[in-house]
């Protein structure tokens, strides 16, 4: 089944719990610097957005990545790369528009979402269902319901 | 090293110097971290009988050994001194994400010493600490301050400042960090004014390690599971906040109401949690780690009131609430957005403001002393010019930044503050809550419910119920909550965190993450050292049973109606069995034996 990584930003808190398990699982240890999901706080405006790899069908970063290391993975519902054949050339992270290839300068390495394999810890651990983990499809369907509900309260208060 | 850091940094505000110092872990297997080990640390440097403004004291940021993991909601850190409001050793505990960052960065605590000879701010980048001029945010307002010098350091850093409140020397001055988390009793913010510094930023790329990863993520899977099943770690606190509160304390006639005069109020329902999440909130929002979100994030479109931040908790919307005699949430909302930017503790200023309330009810003090501001109980524009005076430094304003009691005691009349020790009680009539008097009475910091929160079981059941009304049993159900808070504040946990979980659960995430192995008699006993050890402080510093009272409002005065009517706090039946159980000697010093058994 073709999923996604589901981003609800309404329902984020901006705990970083996703951070904390994303190092956590990749590299053992607590470590938000290099995680490859990252969360934004507006503090006083109340509102978060973890931003993370998109998985992109047309893949910019494999696009440009000389060497076939970073490669379409659809399998796994995911762009993933080959550590043996990156040269650190650092294109991947010129070509990514939302700034989620990041080459690493204490290990030289890429880091990027990689899904996890197929069990994302940051939707395991998110306590309010900000991150999901979801088949595509249906992967708006939680959203188009909050309208509907938001409508029918609205109707309701119309016609009563 | 795991869980903790490894390093202490010490900076001396008076010379610059600014000096790295390996954690001693000896000390921290006993005080664990935040305000267990800052406290030991503060008792060992710092002469109990400093003058709390002086440059003798110490200002101590500690962070504890769960914080930059993944516990369950375990991003608090603890602000350590002498507090100038009460006297006392002050331990102001914060959430946000400063803890934790302070850990990213490399260090476990940061104390700091002297007094700088202008205002600055200290800037740590991982290895690169700075000490930077000031004078340009000296006078901003909290929220400028933080966006100010994150545009000079860097966004993403984790900045705790003082406001105008903590540069005047206001005695219940905040710390505030991520605009809106506040180290917020005591006074600590005053500290750091009578420092100059105006504020510590923080930004860490490291890491925070523990010693056994599957065990720790089994440890931390099973207390998650507790607090989110709980009612009210994983219901309450996350639907509706902390002012949830209000109508649960209602009923039972425990809402403090006109200072303390009764403890009921008609119209609590329209400032309480329920009617916040229909009117003014915008979302939940978590501290660091946290899996609770009891954080509001809410804004006032109201033109009058126009603001927008976080608040109020529970303890604000009383204060500025039924203790004022005001229903009016907006207004409350406003009065909190002010506090927070100005740098103060709104329990003591919306408790200061209702003693003032009590004292013009009672002609002690006239139109001439309120700079003509018509001052009664439930008067919403009085209530608000009250907190802009105090913000600005202005006219009756600079009677109230001294707190109620001496405030009231300028007026001949300490007896209308409500306070124990000097610092006002909050949202908690101990009348219809026997035990939470005794907390009051006996607690390290002055009048304060976050010591040894016996309202969870008193009123809300938690882990069990125990009979409100009812004074036998108290004095040992408050060591038990004493001590826990104390371990449980020196790890970083934060106490919403024992809604779900308890010494067992904090013993067992401590022991994996640091790789020595807690039970959870060892926990307990650590609390209870941490406990003792703030005890001889104070008694150090002069404070000591004579204080350990409550206002005769609360031993006399009856509450006059409501669920609660007919009755007092009977303190009298429970301290001496507290000193008793606690192993102190009749007048509450602690014994020779006990100390030895804590190793103090």
């Amino acid at each position: 089944m073709a999923k996604m990584l589901m981003i609800y930003p309404d329902r984020c808190t901006g705990c970083h719990d996703c951070e904390l398990a994303c190092s956590f699982f990749h590299d053992k240890e607590f470590r938000p610097y290099t995680s490859r999901i990252k969360v934004y706080s507006w503090e006083m405006e109340g509102f978060s957005m973890p931003t993370t790899c998109a998985q992109c069908e047309d893949a910019p970063c494999v696009a440009v990545c000389p060497t076939g290391a970073m490669y379409d993975d659809p399998g796994n519902n995911r762009v993933a790369w080959d550590e043996s054949k990156c040269i650190g050339c650092r294109m991947c992270t010129l070509a990514c528009p939302f700034g989620a290839v990041v080459f690493e300068t204490g290990k030289r390495r890429i880091i990027k979402c990689d899904l996890c394999d197929g069990e994302p810890e940051c939707v395991k651990i998110c306590p309010t269902c900000a991150l999901d983990y979801v088949e595509e499809t249906d992967a708006a369907k939680a959203r188009k319901k909050a309208v509907a509900v938001e409508f029918k309260k609205t109707f309701e208060e119309v016609t009563s | 090293m795991n869980g903790w850091i490894g390093t202490v940094l010490r900076v001396d505000l008076t010379s610059g110097s600014i000096k790295k110092e390996a954690l001693d872990l000896e000390l921290a297997k006993m005080f664990i971290g935040g305000r267990g080990l800052g406290s030991k640390i503060l008792y060992d440097e710092v002469d109990a009988k400093t003058d709390p403004l002086s440059s003798d004291n110490k200002l101590i940021f500690a962070a504890g050994p769960l914080n930059g993991t993944f516990a369950p909601s375990s991003g608090h850190f603890n602000v350590v001194t002498k507090g100038p409001l009460t006297g006392t050793i002050a331990a102001s505990s914060s959430g946000g994400m400063f803890g934790p960052m302070l850990k990213f960065a490399g260090y476990d605590m940061i104390i700091l010493e002297g007094k700088a000879d202008r205002p600055v701010y200290l800037w740590i980048k991982d290895s690169e600490v700075e000490i930077r001029g000031a004078e340009d945010l000296w006078g901003k307002n909290t929220v400028d301050t933080t966006q100010e010098i994150r545009s000079a350091t860097d966004e993403e850093a984790s900045v705790a400042c003082i406001g105008p409140g903590g540069e005047r020397l206001i005695f219940f001055a905040n710390i505030m960090n991520e605009s809106n988390r506040a180290a917020g009793r005591t006074g600590v913010g005053a500290v750091m004014g009578s420092k100059q510094l105006k504020a510590v930023a923080v930004l860490g790329t490291g890491a925070v390690h523990v010693s056994d990863n599957d065990a720790f993520r089994v440890s931390v899977e099973k207390a998650s599971i507790k607090i989110k099943e709980h009612a009210v770690g994983g219901g309450g606190l996350r639907n509706y906040g902390t002012d949830v509160l209000v109508n649960i304390l209602n009923n039972i006639g425990g809402l403090p109401t006109r200072n303390f005069r009764e403890s009921y109020f008609p119209d609590a329902d329209k400032v309480g949690g329920e009617s916040l999440t229909k009117t003014l909130l915008t979302r939940p929002r978590g501290c660091y780690s946290c899996i609770i979100s009891c954080g509001r994030a809410t804004r006032v479109k109201n033109p009058k009131y126009e603001g927008y931040g976080e608040g109020p908790e529970y303890e604000t919307a009383w204060a500025f609430g039924p203790d004022c005699g005001i229903d009016d949430l907006e207004a409350i909302t406003k009065a909190n957005y002010i506090c927070n930017e100005t740098g103060i503790d709104t329990i003591t200023m919306g408790a200061t403001i209702a003693c003032a309330m009590d004292l013009f009810e009672n002609n002690i003090i006239t139109t001439k002393d309120t700079d003509g501001v018509v001052l009664n109980f439930g008067n919403v524009e009085a209530m608000m010019e009250m907190v802009h005076k105090t913000a600005r430094g202005e006219g009756f304003g600079k009677k109230l930044a001294l707190g109620s009691y001496r405030m009231a005691d300028s007026y001949g009349h300490p007896e209308y503050s409500m306070s124990v020790k000097k610092q006002e009680m909050p949202a908690y009539d101990p009348r219809a809550v026997q035990g939470i008097g005794l907390n009051y009475a006996t607690s390290n910091r002055g009048g304060c419910h976050v010591r040894g929160y016996t309202v969870a079981p008193e009123v809300l059941g938690n882990p069990e119920k125990a009979d409100p009304l009812v004074t036998e049993g108290k004095a040992n159900l408050n060591i038990i909550f004493q001590n826990l808070t104390a371990a449980l504040d020196s790890s970083g946990a934060c106490l919403f965190a024992t809604f779900g979980i308890g010494g067992d659960e904090l013993a067992d995430l401590l022991s994996t993450a640091t790789g020595i192995k807690f039970s959870t008699e060892d926990f307990m006993l650590a609390g209870d050292r941490i406990w003792n050890l703030e005890r001889l402080f104070n008694l150090k510093a002069g404070i000591g049973p004579k204080e350990d009272t409550l206002p005769d409002r609360i031993l006399k005065d009856e509450v006059p109606k409501g669920p609660s009517k007919g009755n007092v706090n009977r303190l009298d039946e429970m301290l001496p069995e507290y000193y008793s159980l606690r192993g102190w000697d009749e007048s509450g010093i602690p014994t020779k034996d006990k100390l030895t058994q804590l190793g103090l």
